[in-house]
């Protein structure tokens, strides 16, 4: 357990510190969410409708930017081989990094939900909708994220690689993510929030088995 | 209770279509270093990294014997090897302190061991400031915080000035006359007292 903290605890304050990656993630979030509607022009019932998509597609490509840093300053600086000889497994570190990286690139999306509502013209009812289908879905693309930054974690330039492998596990979050976001059919929209959540805990629980084993193949 | 051993059995290991180490076996037992010496690429970090686990031989196989059994056997050893795995935007007591808390350590041991490793004084300095071998000194200060019985050194002395070469002598000779074990990969001499037995590695056994 002192392992488990110990890793949250050291990559945040690395984070942090570090402050320049959280700042980009939530400018290019904002920077999406902003240039969209300029380019879909003054309609604001077609923006409304638009708006869940375009938070979305902001999210994921913010998201999918940050996920290659999850693993590679550890493997490049040795911390990773270090880590198979932790009293933790390297799945439990693998778990507790993704609860770091989720609080460092999933979190502040949602705290900078505001800005972006603002500028799409969300409904209260609306943001309110959006911050939650936010908190349910991004761990799920945190876990998927961290499957592919694992399996590139050895490529030299893995950079646009882990992209391409996650893009096709994004897509249900993608989907159920905007599909969350009818306020008119209160069902479905709900069914869709829950398949969110499930989506969220499945691919968490199994993602730090299926990374770490990605990393002690990369790792040789 | 069984004595502490290291054996290797048999090792075979093949990296990027090369063979690396063909048949190799040997013992260590509690008390005893080894020496892996040799030209450069000819294998004795491959070897290092075969027994720290970070690799899988193609054929043989290591064990360490006579550990603690509700210990999982990679959590006997300490790997030391030429990526220090220390964190620029951190300090040296930071830095130290998380491997402490990783490896399981005592966290009260951080700075006896920053002074041992004649790094006192400096634990609030962000460890990008560190020279060389003051980041070498910083990784080996991992030895002493964290009590294991298993050393696999690669290099240790790299970067370090000769009062530093003595240190690690020093920490090697009082680490295998308290009954634990080291390999240590190097093509500088350690003058270690106590037991020491030497593997040559050469090109043509690679």
């Amino acid at each position: 357990m002192r392992a488990f903290t110990a890793i949250i605890g050291r990559d945040l304050r690395l984070g942090l510190r570090q402050g320049g990656d959280l700042l980009t993630l939530v400018l290019f979030f904002v920077i999406v969410g902003v240039l969209l509607p300029f380019a879909v022009g003054p309609d604001r019932p077609l923006l409304a409708q638009l708006a869940p998509a375009i938070i979305w597609v902001a999210a994921l490509l913010a998201q999918l930017l940050s996920h290659d840093r999850l693993f590679r300053s550890d493997f490049e600086d040795g911390s990773l081989a270090l880590f198979r000889h932790a009293s933790l497994s390297l799945d439990g570190i693998v778990f507790a990094k993704l609860i770091a990286h989720w609080l460092l690139t999933g979190l502040p999306l949602v705290v900078a939900m505001p800005v972006l509502a603002l500028v799409l013209g969300l409904t209260a009812d609306n943001f309110w909708l959006a911050v939650l289908t936010l908190l349910a879905g991004t761990p799920a693309l945190t876990a998927f994220g961290a499957i592919g930054a694992a399996v590139t974690v050895g490529l030299k330039r893995g950079g646009l690689v882990a992209p391409v492998l996650v893009l096709p596990l994004s897509l249900p979050v993608l989907i159920f993510g905007t599909g969350a976001f009818d306020p008119t059919r209160v069902e479905a929209s709900t069914q869709a929030l829950l398949l969110l959540c499930a989506l969220s805990l499945v691919s968490m629980a199994l993602a730090p088995f299926a990374a770490a084993l990605a990393l002690k193949i990369s790792g040789e | 209770m069984l004595e502490k051993r290291l054996v290797a059995k048999d090792l075979t290991l093949i990296r990027g279509g090369r063979p690396v180490l063909s048949d190799l076996s040997f013992t260590v037992r509690s008390g005893q270093a080894l020496y892996l010496r040799g030209p450069n690429g000819v294998g004795k970090s491959s070897a290092l990294m075969v027994l720290a686990g970070l690799l899988a031989p193609q054929g043989g196989s290591t064990a360490f014997e006579g550990g603690d059994p509700d210990v999982q056997p990679l959590s006997h050893l300490h790997y030391v090897g030429h990526d220090p795995a220390i964190k620029t935007g951190m300090s040296l007591a930071e830095n130290l302190a998380f491997w402490v808390d990783v490896l399981g350590g005592d966290a009260g041991t951080v700075s006896q061991a920053l002074s041992e490793a004649g790094l006192g004084g400096l634990d609030k300095i962000d460890a990008g400031m560190l020279s060389a071998g003051q980041t070498r000194r910083l990784a080996l200060a991992r030895l002493i915080a964290v009590p294991r019985p298993l050393w696999l050194l690669d290099e240790p002395t790299s970067a370090l000035d000769s009062e530093g070469a003595d240190w690690v002598a020093r920490l090697i000779s009082q680490h295998i006359a308290s009954g634990g074990l080291a390999v240590i990969a190097t093509h500088l001499d350690i003058a270690i007292a106590g037991e020491v037995e030497t593997l040559n590695f050469s090109r043509a056994a690679a």
